[in-house]
Formats: structure tokens, C-alpha cells, sequence
């Protein structure tokens, strides 16, 4: 058994800048003498990233954010010794500035529910002992000497677990199809290729809690008969690889997978396959040609992977996320789990909430909590000044939800029905200061770069969609374009082989159905009432607004601002780019975005710089 | 480029053909792009048409076919980073090393690209220099970083360390296991 300490200290976000942290603790730590009693953890994630690097010291669960190596000797002293918080390092509530010392009582986590994410941030990752310690392989050693394949399978068809990886198919359906394929080599194969810009819930759970993963594999291995596993990540990841490569390799040390696992005659073991930057490889069947070592490109799906995939064999493909359920749902039951969430729901789903908002993270809800509750009570709402104007969900794959219907709850049905998609947990908000063409735009220009190319639809149709946005936000489309963009969307998801041109016209649609006016308004005005499709905008001073402050001035990129202290500036419009970071920068709405056309009829202004 | 070490890659996965992946990318890494001759001869010693090898080193993102420069300047424009204007970073950086996305300065110091999503959104914008990801970046801050990186004032990010592998235990304690039956 591990050894006892009095205290730990946690160290989170170690992709930030806290490499240094934990030699400083150590060092502190020694040098006081405490060497024996206090023990620092270097953990994985714990999602708030708006406040890291962040400390906790257990177990009274102390909470420290925005640690930096100079204050490592006070929270020794302090906390460690003197058994008292350092005020000054705790998280304050943004509106009240009230500080708040505990982990639990802030509100960011107070919302959350961590069934996937149980371990991130509290052990670390690197060790098997931990693991163990918080009750890990323990759902294994139960499944292995007390359950038959078939009573697992029943189990997490009761429990309602679906697919954490996009499109929510049930996990207990797919296990039981590929335990009922014909065939004596069967595989377990883990999507962890993570490809939705702007999501990165799979990498923190395979950096901060590898073992959950490799536990749940080995689990749906003995449930649809596999003796061998995948585990296919992004390549962009690599301390995901290298905390999932020492995590197989101490399982094998604890004979916890290779051959008679637990003395039950069952074997099992699992590989790491690098991804290298393709979105389409996360898709089932481009994942298993590019395991295959060849060019991930997806098959038509008359045949079910669950028949044969990987080499032409049974194969079944779960999310990473949805295999780190498993164990807890062995070891608390299916009723349990079942008990949370929606009618067709359950459990939660880990989210990454970015965008334009407060308090930016990885954060995990039951499903069923409404949007509002995420991205305001969570969340924090959108920064000073701003307003929300719609979530994003579902990466490339998804759509934008508005603000008017943010009451939705978080179910794979009901964000399907407004437009959009779970997808694999991407919630990007947006305000007032997003395009919506622009975003449309956006996810096309990176769905062109991403198709395969296989299949005309999706090759020729994105990139004709493209065009019809490019030109809208260039001010160079004329009304009947929105028809014609609809209708090639619609073409798109009727016509194209995989899911990856299926959806593609989702952030096209969704906004359409949504924005239509704002669409219009590029058309008809020739104007972004959001100031991004640059050809279409200026920024002005408002006189009678500006303070003469000069932040503009700093930040402007181009030196086109020019005035004197405590004078209203003045923007040069023929060395301005709208970029728009004076607009973003100014505490007085001094700034304001115009048509360009209206640029000839400003008076003129002399400039000086 | 040295064949000797590229052998030895391929060597390192047995020579199988199901790991072509996994050598380009070992390649990529010690090369920062992939030779010609590198892809040559692995087709040779794989038995493999040149194209495939080919059409694998053009159809994923990660690789490239031409060579990088000495410092490698990566600007997020992922969905969170483009929102929050990761492009006009990228393009700021542009300007000011004259340098197009994608490509080299003519000095062979600088390489500047964009990307998608480094995994990193809640501190978008996220600008990498030479391994070393940085957030919440801004255009000034930016051309600052790279300034400094590219004249030699910040050292390159130091390698990093290895990890050891916990010290592991001989017995696993599944007491609270429940007994077969
Ligand atoms: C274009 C495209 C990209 C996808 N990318 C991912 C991905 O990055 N990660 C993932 O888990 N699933 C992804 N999927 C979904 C997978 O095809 C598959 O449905 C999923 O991994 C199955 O696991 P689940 O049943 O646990 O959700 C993608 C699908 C498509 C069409
Ligand atoms: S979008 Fe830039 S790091 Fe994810």
C-alpha cells in the first residue's frame, strides 16, 4: 500500500506555466523539514484554465489560483504549517470580489457533476498505485471473477450509456452486435483522435486519468469477446501518448492486462496508434483504414465496423470518454447511472466551455442541465459588456443555438432538434463581436481543408458553399445567393458518403435558420453589424465618448490612431485594417463600427502621429 | 539528411508496413519536414509504390514536404482561437517578418503557420514558438515573443525530462474485490 501523508498538494495544468511549481514545493517542502509528511502531486487538469495554475491542498481542500513559483514559501508557511488559508491567492467571486478558500464552494464547480472526469486533477495520472488507491481496476476484478460477457453488456444497456463521441449511439447495443459477429479475432478500438477545433475534454481525461480509459477497454474487450485494444490518438497530444504508453505498461507490471488477467483466463492487451492531423480519421471507418496504415479515408457503411472493421473483423469503436464511464457503472450499477440525466440522456458529458465567456474550461453536467445554467451560472457569462448571442456545439459538425433559446436542455435530442448536435462536447459561446457568416465561413474553410475527397458532394459542395459565403462576407453576393447556399446544403447532407460532408452543412443551416437577417444585412447594407468581415466595416471615435485615454493607441498594431491626452483620438481609415482590437480595448464604447460606405462621408480628419 | 538514421526509424518498427504512419511522423519530428529521399526510401524498403508513401505524406496535416525554419512560429486557428482573433495574430505576424503562413523567411530563421486547435482553448488565442505554447497572446504580445525568440534573447525550450516510471509494487491490493461465483 502507498505510504501516508499528512497533506497533499496538487498541482494542476501542467501544459501552462507551471513547470516550475513542483520542484519549488518540493524544494519548500524539504527545506521546512516536511519531507515525510507532505507529499506534491503533479495531477492533470481540473478545467477552470481562466485561473491556472491552480494548488489544492488536501485534505481540507484549500484552493489557490494564478500560483506562481514566488509564492510557493507562503502557502508553505501558511497553510502547510500554520493550518490557515493565504487570502491572497484564493479565488474571489468576479462580482462580489468575495473570496472564496474551498474548492467545492466555488461556483464554477458547484454545478458540475464528475463521473468521467472523477480522477483528473486529484491523482496523478502517471501512477498506477493512485489509480488503485480511488478504488481503480476494482470494476475490472469485479467483471472478470464475478460477471459473464453478457451480463456486462446488460448492464450497460441498462444504464443508457450513448456515445460520447458525436452522434450518441447507444454503447450497449454495439457491444452486443459485435459480441454476436461472427469471428474469433475481434477488436476494441478507443477514439481519441479529438479532431473538433476548439475541444480538448478527450486530452485532458487521456492525460489526467489514463488508466480510466484502459480500464474501460479492457472491460468492453471481455464484454464483446477482444483480446486486443487500440487506443488511437492525436498526434498533437503527445503527453497524452506518453501518460497512456506508461499507464499500459504498468497495468502489465500489476497484471492487470497481457495474458490471464486476474487469474480469470481472460487476455487482453493495448496499443497506441498515433493520428497525424486528420478531422476525418475520427470518423469510424477512415480511423480503422488509417490503423490499417494506410490513408484514412472513410468506406460506405453497408457493412457495420461491428461486422467488420479493423482488417475486416468485428470491431467495436467507442469515444474515450464513453469507455471512462464503464467502470463507474460496474461498480455503483446501471440504476445508478440511469438515475442521471434525461428520459433518453443518461449520465453527463463533459464539456469544453471557451469562447467568448468569464470562465473558460473543461467542465462536466449532467446531461439535461440547460444551456443558460452552463454558460452563466458555469460559465460566468460573456465578458463585461458583451452579450451572449449564441452557443456553438458540435464542433464542424454542429450548429449555433441563440440566445432566445438557451433554456434548451443538454440532451442529444434536443440539440439535434434545434439544429445542432452533443458532438463530442466542443461549446464554443459567441457574442456580439461573432459574425455568424463569419462562423459559418469559418467551419467550411476547415471542412474544405479536411475532406477526404473521395466523394463529389462533399469535395465539390463545400468548396461551392465557400464560395458563396467568402463572397457574402465580401460584400460581393447578390440576394438569390442565400437560396442557392441552402439548397447546395441541402445536397450536401443528402449526397455525401460519410458523416464528415453529412453534417458539414450543419453550421451553415443552423445559422441560416437562426441569422437569415444578419446574412441579409452582408447583402443588401453591405454591412457586419460585428465588425469582423472587414471589407464591410470602419471604426470610428465617437467624440463625444472618448476620454483621450490612449489604450487604443497602444494597442493598435498598425499606428493608426493618433490624438493628445484627454482629446478625442482620431483612426487614419487609410492605414486602418479593422482589426478591431481598438473596439475591444476601449472602456468607454468610444469606438464604433460603421459601414465602410459611409467612410467617404466622414468629415475629414487630420491625423497626426 | 542521414539514411543511417532513417533506416534505424524503420528498423524501430520492424519494417512494418501498418506502422508507415507512425515512421513519417518519428521523421517529421527529427526532421521538422520529410526529405524526398526519406520518403524514397522507405518505399524501397517497404515494398511500396513511391506514390503511396506520397499520398500519405500530403493527405495528413501534420507533415510537411519542405523544410522548416530554425524557429517554428504555430498560431492557433482553431474555433476558439478564431474567435477570438487568432487569425488577425497570424497576419499581424505576416506583416511584420514578412513572411507568408506556411513558409519560411528568406533568412531560413523563421517558419509562421497556422493550425487547428492545439487543445489549449480556454487560454485562446495560442500561439506555440518552438514548442512552447502561450496564451491569452495578442498581435504586440506576439511579435514580441517572437522577436526576442528569433534574436536569440529566450532560449530554445529546453527538452523535456523523461519521466520515470512510478516505482511499482509487487502485489496489487483487490481485497475489496468481490470472490469469484
Ligand atoms: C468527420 C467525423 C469526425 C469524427 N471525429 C471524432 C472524434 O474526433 N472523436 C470521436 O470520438 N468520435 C468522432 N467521430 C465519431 C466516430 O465516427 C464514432 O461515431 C465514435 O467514435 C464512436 O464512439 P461512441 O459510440 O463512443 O461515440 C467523428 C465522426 C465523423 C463523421
Ligand atoms: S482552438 Fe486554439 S487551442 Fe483549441
Amino acid at each position: 500500500m502507498a505510504d501516508l501523508y499528512r497533506a497533499d498538494v496538487l498541482i494542476s495544468c501542467l501544459h501552462g506555466q507551471s513547470a516550475d511549481l513542483a520542484p519549488t514545493f518540493r524544494q519548500e517542502i524539504e527545506r521546512r523539514g516536511m519531507a515525510g509528511e507532505v507529499r506534491v502531486v503533479e495531477t492533470g487538469c481540473r478545467g477552470f484554465c481562466s485561473v491556472g495554475p491552480v494548488v489544492s491542498i488536501q485534505p481540507d481542500g484549500e484552493f489557490y489560483v494564478n500560483v506562481q513559483p514566488a509564492d510557493v514559501p507562503e502557502i508553505v508557511e501558511e497553510t502547510l504549517v500554520k493550518g490557515r488559508p493565504v487570502q491572497r491567492l484564493t479565488y474571489k467571486e468576479p462580482t462580489t470580489r468575495k473570496s472564496i478558500t474551498k474548492y467545492d464552494d466555488i461556483p464554477f464547480y458547484g454545478k458540475q457533476m464528475r463521473i468521467v472526469f472523477r480522477n483528473t486533477g486529484l491523482i496523478d495520472p502517471q501512477s498506477i498505485d493512485e489509480y488503485i488507491a480511488v478504488g481503480g481496476y476494482e470494476a475490472l476484478g469485479k467483471v472478470l471473477t464475478s460477471m459473464t460477457p453478457e451480463e456486462v453488456i446488460e448492464e450497460v444497456k441498462k444504464s443508457g450509456l450513448r456515445g460520447r463521441g458525436g452522434a450518441g449511439f447507444r454503447t450497449g447495443r454495439k457491444w452486443e452486435s459485435t459480441r454476436k459477429a461472427k469471428g474469433d479475432v475481434k477488436y476494441v478500438i478507443a477514439n481519441g483522435d479529438e479532431g473538433d477545433p476548439g475541444a480538448f475534454m478527450d486530452r485532458s481525461l487521456m492525460e489526467g486519468d489514463p488508466h480510466a480509459v484502459l480500464e474501460g477497454m479492457a472491460i468492453a474487450g471481455f464484454a464483446v469477446g477482444a483480446n486486443q485494444g487500440y487506443v488511437y490518438v492525436r498526434d498533437e497530444y503527445p503527453l497524452a501518448v506518453k501518460n497512456l504508453n506508461l499507464a499500459i505498461q504498468q497495468a502489465h507490471e500489476y497484471g492487470l492486462l497481457g495474458e490471464d488477467i486476474l487469474g480469470s483466463g481472460f487476455a487482453f492487451d493495448i496499443g497506441i496508434v498515433r493520428g497525424a492531423g486528420a478531422f476525418v480519421c475520427g470518423e469510424s471507418s477512415a480511423l480503422m483504414q488509417s490503423l490499417e496504415g494506410k490513408v484514412g479515408e472513410p468506406r460506405s457503411k453497408h457493412v457495420h465496423a461491428t461486422d467488420r472493421g479493423l482488417w475486416d473483423r468485428p470491431s467495436c469503436l467507442n469515444n474515450v470518454e464513453t469507455l471512462a464511464n464503464i467502470p463507474v457503472i460496474m461498480l455503483r450499477g446501471a440504476e445508478w447511472f440511469a438515475s442521471i440525466g434525461t428520459e433518453n440522456s443518461k449520465g453527463t458529458k463533459g464539456f469544453c466551455l471557451v469562447g467568448k465567456i468569464r470562465n473558460p474550461g473543461l467542465i462536466e453536467v449532467p446531461m439535461g442541465m440547460t444551456l443558460k445554467e452552463i454558460i452563466y451560472d458555469i460559465g460566468g457569462g460573456p465578458p463585461r459588456g458583451r452579450k451572449v448571442k449564441a452557443v456553438q456545439t458540435g464542433g464542424p459538425s454542429g450548429g449555433c443555438i441563440p440566445t432566445s433559446r438557451l433554456d434548451l436542455a443538454v440532451d442529444y435530442e434536443t440539440l439535434s432538434q434545434a439544429g445542432s448536435m452533443m458532438g463530442s462536447g466542443g461549446m464554443i459561446a459567441l457574442d456580439d463581436r461573432t459574425c455568424m457568416v463569419d462562423i459559418s465561413r469559418f467551419f467550411l474553410e476547415f471542412l474544405k481543408d479536411e475532406s477526404c475527397g473521395k466523394c463529389a458532394p462533399c469535395r465539390e459542395g463545400i468548396k461551392r458553399m465557400l464560395e458563396i459565403l467568402t463572397a457574402i462576407s465580401n460584400g460581393d453576393a447578390k440576394m438569390g445567393d442565400i437560396d442557392t447556399l441552402e439548397t447546395l446544403a441541402k445536397t450536401v447532407q443528402a449526397a455525401s458518403l460519410c458523416g464528415l460532408g453529412k453534417s458539414a452543412p450543419n453550421p451553415v443551416l443552423s445559422t441560416l435558420q437562426y441569422f437569415r437577417q444578419e446574412y441579409e444585412q452582408h447583402i443588401t447594407e453591405k454591412f457586419c453589424p460585428s465588425g469582423v468581415c472587414r471589407s464591410l466595416v470602419a471604426y470610428v471615435v465617437v467624440d463625444d465618448k472618448c476620454k483621450g485615454c490612449g489604450l487604443c493607441i497602444k494597442v493598435c498594431s498598425q499606428e493608426s490612431i493618433a490624438g493628445s491626452a484627454k482629446q478625442p483620438h482620431v483612426i487614419d481609415q487609410a492605414t486602418c485594417i479593422q482589426c478591431g482590437a481598438c473596439f475591444d480595448a476601449c472602456r468607454f464604447d468610444a469606438i464604433q463600427v460603421i459601414p465602410r460606405s459611409q467612410v467617404e462621408l466622414l468629415p475629414k480628419q487630420e491625423v497626426h502621429a | 539528411m542521414n539514411g543511417d538514421r532513417v533506416n534505424q526509424i524503420i528498423d524501430a518498427y520492424g519494417g512494418d508496413r501498418t506502422s508507415t504512419l507512425a515512421m513519417l511522423q518519428d521523421i517529421q519530428r527529427e526532421y521538422n519536414y520529410l526529405p524526398r529521399e526519406a520518403l524514397e526510401l522507405i518505399a524501397r524498403r517497404l515494398e511500396l509504390p513511391p506514390g503511396h508513401v506520397y499520398q500519405m505524406a500530403t493527405f495528413f496535416k501534420a507533415f510537411s514536404l519542405s523544410p522548416k525554419g530554425e524557429h517554428i512560429c504555430k498560431v492557433c486557428l482553431g474555433t476558439a482561437c478564431h474567435v477570438k482573433g487568432g487569425a488577425i495574430i497570424l497576419e499581424a505576424l505576416e506583416r511584420e517578418f514578412k513572411v507568408k503562413s506556411g513558409s519560411t523567411t528568406a533568412d531560413g530563421k523563421l517558419s509562421v503557420e497556422g493550425v487547428r486547435c492545439l487543445g489549449a482553448c480556454a487560454l485562446a488565442p495560442i500561439v506555440v514558438v518552438d514548442d512552447e505554447p502561450h496564451g491569452q497572446m495578442s498581435s504586440d504580445t506576439s511579435i514580441k515573443l517572437v522577436q526576442e525568440v528569433v534574436s536569440g534573447q529566450v532560449a530554445k525550450a529546453p527538452a523535456p525530462a523523461e519521466v520515470k516510471p512510478a516505482v511499482v509494487r509487487a502485489a496489487v491490493d483487490l481485497s475489496a474485490v468481490p470472490p469469484a461465483g
